[in-house]
């Protein structure tokens, strides 16, 4: 009998109790949140864990939430259980005045160019990560661009126009 | 407003006399047996019918490259069979593609690789101007970093425009002066970008 969604949120809550919280399902995948200081506490149990055996970091990656005040960047573990061939994801929320949050290195090795890439982008500051550098854009580079303050938009050239770019419009 | 580009505006008449296409030898005065005539025009006619290309491609326009490399369009027939892949040995730095600003190191180093007298084809939008790609991490157009010649509009330009900008750069290689690299202006034009 494979892994169900419930059995998940089951054991989550035996574990964790009130700490694990949000939980959704969207196109079947399982999704929650748990505080900042908890994802390795999280990501250990899932690992450990004889019957959840989630030992397969797919991706991690930050989402920023301007609105959200206090929370702005949330960081996402995707993580796959290749016995049961389930996958889950959560989420923690993190302040993008002080975007501290505990590297996953130590667990999964391959969280290190995640974590960078994570890092060059939206500018987590993980904890304790040992090479925590740019790692896709150039080093010169002095913001992190997928922070939504930041317009996507080349911000040096001059010789084009604008309406035929798209230029001037909203997200909203 | 329509924005017309047009390809091949000068074009040669197909004839059968003339299906082997020969360089017409420059001005210069016939003797009995010796011909006068400038040393930059035989330099230039030389140098035009035997440009080595170095392809820079990074993406789609590359590919439409390999269709004019290929026997259909066949960039050989201007003197260009041997596309070099060592910028130390090649006269022209064919751009090709989106230029990431971490790759615009790179193609600057190609370039100052490459020895003198060397010209610069960008082709396609990404090349030239960004095209598309409107965002923080690709270089609006290489004449950023280096010193173009020509640019070839289009997205990707087709082969008949390749061959066009690079008849172009023939009709360039072919008039410019052997002073031209020694010139104040030269220098002063290398010098906007840095490089001695």
């Amino acid at each position: 009998m494979s892994l169900t969604n419930e059995r998940i949120k089951q054991r989550l809550q035996e574990k964790f109790g009130e700490a694990v919280s949000g939980f959704e399902e969207q196109y079947g995948m399982l999704s929650f949140e748990v505080p900042n200081e908890m994802n390795l506490k999280t990501l250990q149990f899932l690992y450990d864990d004889e019957e959840l055996k989630f030992r397969f970091l797919t991706d991690l990656c930050a989402v920023n939430y301007p609105e959200q005040e206090g929370r702005e960047l949330a960081v996402v573990y995707h993580l796959h259980n290749l016995t049961d061939n389930t996958r889950i994801r959560f989420k923690i929320f993190t302040d993008i005045k002080k975007p501290d949050v505990f590297t996953a290195v130590k667990l999964f090795s391959s969280a290190n160019w995640m974590e960078r890439e994570t890092y060059d982008f939206f500018g987590v500051n993980f904890v304790g990560h040992p090479n925590l550098k740019r790692i896709l854009n150039v080093d010169e580079m002095d913001y992190f661009p997928l922070r939504k303050e930041y317009p996507l938009e080349e911000r040096t050239r001059t010789d084009k126009d604008d309406a035929m770019f798209g230029r001037g419009g909203t997200m909203n | 407003m329509s924005r017309p580009v047009r390809f091949n505006i000068y074009q040669k008449e197909a004839d059968a006399k003339t299906a082997v296409s020969m360089t017409e030898a420059p001005e210069g005065y016939t003797g009995d047996g010796f011909f006068t005539t400038k040393l930059s025009d035989v330099v230039g006619l030389a140098r035009k019918n035997s440009i080595w290309p170095l392809p820079f491609a990074t993406s789609c326009c590359g590919i439409e490259f390999m269709a004019t490399m290929g026997s259909h369009y066949d960039l050989a027939r201007f003197g260009s069979e041997r596309v070099g892949f060592s910028p130390r040995q090649c006269d022209l730095l064919m751009v090709m593609g989106t230029i990431a600003k971490k790759m615009a190191p790179v193609l600057r180093q190609v370039y100052l690789q490459m020895a003198e007298p060397r010209w610069v084809l960008s082709m396609g939008a990404c090349a030239s101007s960004g095209g598309i790609f409107d965002t923080y991490s690709v270089l609006q157009g290489i004449d950023q970093i280096i010193p173009v010649d020509i640019y070839i509009p289009g997205c990707p330009p087709r082969p008949e425009a390749v061959l066009d900008g690079f008849m172009r750069i023939q009709e360039l290689v072919g008039q410019e002066s052997i002073r031209r690299r020694n010139s104040e202006q030269y220098k002063g034009l290398l010098e906007s970008y840095g490089i001695q």
